[in-house]
């Protein structure tokens, strides 16, 4: 059995059939991308993932767990971290309070504990603060640590939502469309960092990107879908030669043009 | 200009960040302290109700400025703090029994207000809770065995443990106390877990919800402290006039106390301090006003409310960060005086966070 098992995903808006019976299924360890035009429904996966709609139809599991059971802020007590397309940060807040609240799922204190300071809601405070530190120096992150989120580049807010992500130090990380708005040399470090976290954290990467070069870097498989429906899944030299694929990207460009 | 070496993780929880601040707030206390030998007793008073606003300023500070909920609601809180205390001070609760369960009794009603609360944001949520601020004033207008009605209630004197709190000296003490363990609450609460889910809150819903943050849960602890801080604040007033009736708690008090938030600077708690200074000495800078200027413009009946709209209104066009945030302007100009660039302070340009969740 697989780690993470997507089966039969339906749900319309209105009229609109975002995602129509799609099914994969991402072991663990793991790096897999799912690649697609604009509007193919590739975020509206990742959004029923976290739980903010619900299925029309169909299931979604992680281990044992049905995450369809769950309400969306128990999403990441089951160890499921994810970042945003166009990024949502804590945008009045610096760098390191976005992490501690990524820290937020792993707390034990209670409300009257963290009011007098109580020293089990202090060590926790240190705790969570090597953790963060640890993310930190994860993705270099050190020199933004006390700057406000509206100050920052549109590429460090990208990365400071993937740290946020791994403060949650989850077991499958969704990332929609990371590379996005990143320089060429950004997007090097963020193909490293992708490989340290798969590798070295041993988290599970779902990832929904555009830039084919990083996908075909970093992918152990490529998940390929158009107007919501699924057309293929492999390796990413077979998915980027697929005919329907090709054909749904031309479909695209031809509309825009 | 003073950099600050961090050496250790625990100087960033630290509640004063350096020895500087030790110094400047000790001094602070040591004047405060020092003030009822030097000050006659209506500065006294005056005093009394700033620190009596600065607890009112706090509970609504942490919901509004902190939490993004916007409540109009808050003279409810003060009404119902004040009416719980005196209620049980008059049937024979000994002080220091009464008010703390006055404020747990206003927090709990806080929290349940926040549940139809829940699904609302701002302008509904403004009229939901003035429609609670109604709900509370009509109860209170009509229970007449509790409150007195129409006639009000007096409230006894304070007495803790035997000691009467009778002079204004001893009462600008309790509230100074009052005042520094409620400023404790509140910044232990935003260095942990709870506080920071509000901040998470207030700046991004859905990010909050992807981090494990459950919203209800959050909103209901914001509304139910910021009503109790409310509650501890409407118990003291209480004894700051020593008569209570409804025209004391009226919209006009919710405005007021959200003036104070925002001129001092939402979401900062020097905000609510100084926002508190202000509010509290403002009446009688209106009243000196009216003195100065020709009477046909000096005798206008609403000039009082008048002048607190438009200044609400002034902050929220060119000051948003109130009062502490020019502070923060200010102490930077001199700390970099030869370098100060004007562009520093501009504005910075924020993404637009189009498509949601798209
Ligand atoms: N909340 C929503 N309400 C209505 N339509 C939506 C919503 N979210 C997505 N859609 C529609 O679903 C389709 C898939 O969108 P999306 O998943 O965002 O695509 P993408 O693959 O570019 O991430 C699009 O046609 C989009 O307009
Ligand atoms: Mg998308």
């Amino acid at each position: 059995m697989s780690f993470f098992r997507a089966s039969n995903l339906c749900l319309s808006f209105g009229g609109i059939r975002a995602v129509q019976d799609v099914s994969f299924e991402v072991e663990k360890g793991e790096v897999f991308s799912i690649i697609g035009p604009n509007g193919a429904g590739k975020t509206t996966v990742f959004n029923l993932i976290s739980q903010f709609y619900d299925l029309d139809s169909g299931s979604l599991h992680l281990g044992e767990t049905d995450l369809g059971k769950l309400q969306a802020h128990d999403v990441a007590n089951v160890g499921i971290a994810r970042t945003f397309q166009n990024t949502e940060l804590f945008e009045h807040e610096t760098v390191l309070q976005n992490l501690l609240i990524g820290c937020h799922v792993n707390r034990r204190s209670g409300l009257f504990s963290e009011l007098l300071h109580l020293p089990g809601a202090r060590k926790q405070e240190l705790e969570f603060r090597q953790t963060v530190e640890d993310v930190i120096d994860l993705v270099d992150l050190q020199a933004y640590r006390y700057q406000s989120i509206g100050s920052l580049s549109y590429g460090v807010r990208k990365m400071v939502e993937i740290a946020r992500a791994l403060c949650v130090k989850p077991r499958l990380l969704l990332l929609d469309e990371p590379a996005s708005g990143l320089n060429p040399e950004e997007t090097d470090d963020l193909s490293f960092w992708i490989e340290d976290i798969s590798q070295d954290l041993g988290i599970t990467v779902l990832m929904v990107e555009h830039d084919m070069s990083l996908v075909s870097r970093v992918s152990n498989r490529v998940l390929a879908m158009s107007e919501g429906k699924l057309i293929t899944i492999g390796n990413p030299g077979e998915v980027q030669r697929h005919p329907e694929v090709l054909e749904a990207y031309l479909g695209q460009s031809e509309d825009a043009a | 200009m003073r950099f600050i070496f961090k050496t250790q993780y625990e100087q960033d929880i630290s509640l004063l960040k350096h020895r500087g601040q030790l110094f400047w707030y000790g001094l602070l206390l040591a004047v405060l302290i020092a003030a009822p030998l030097f000050l006659d007793r209506f500065y006294l008073g005056e005093i009394s109700f700033v620190f009596i606003y600065a607890i009112a300023g706090l509970g609504l500070m942490l919901l509004t400025g902190f939490t993004g909920q916007v409540s109009l609601g808050h003279a409810a809180f003060l009404a119902i703090g004040a009416y719980a205390h005196a209620y049980m001070l008059s049937k024979g609760l000994a002080f220091v029994v009464a008010l703390p369960t006055a404020m747990i009794l206003t927090g709990i009603v806080g929290a349940i207000v926040a549940i139809p609360a829940l699904r609302l944001v701002g302008i509904y949520l403004a009229i939901a809770t003035l429609a609670f601020l109604i709900i509370v004033e009509q109860i209170i207008i009509r229970w007449v065995s509790v409150t007195g009605g129409g006639r009000g209630m007096l409230v006894p004197p304070v007495e803790i443990f035997g000691l009467a709190v009778a002079t204004p000296g001893r009462f600008f003490y309790l509230c100074l106390a009052l005042l520094i363990v409620a400023l404790i609450f509140v910044m232990n609460l935003l260095r942990a877990p709870s506080g920071r889910a509000m901040i998470a809150v207030r700046d991004s819903e859905i990010a909050a919800r992807s981090m494990g943050i459950n919203l209800a849960k959050t909103k209901a602890t914001s509304f139910g402290i910021s009503a109790a801080l409310t509650g501890l604040a409407g118990a003291l007033m209480a004894h700051h006039t020593g008569y209570i009736s409804p025209e004391a708690f009226t919209l006009t008090i919710s405005i007021q106390l959200l003036l104070l938030i925002v001129v001092g600077g939402l979401g900062s708690i020097h905000g609510a301090i100084l926002g508190a200074i202000f509010v509290g000495f403002l009446p009688q800078g209106i009243a000196l006003l009216r003195d100065t200027l020709p009477p046909a413009i000096g005798e206008v009946p609403g000039l009082e409310p008048g002048v607190f709209g438009l200044i609400l209104i002034l902050f929220l066009l060119f000051e948003p960060h109130g009062i502490y945030g020019q502070w923060l302007k200010v102490r930077q100009f001199f700390s970099e005086f030869p370098l100060y660039r004007r562009a520093t302070n501009k504005r910075q340009k924020t993404y637009l966070r189009t498509e949601r969740v798209r």
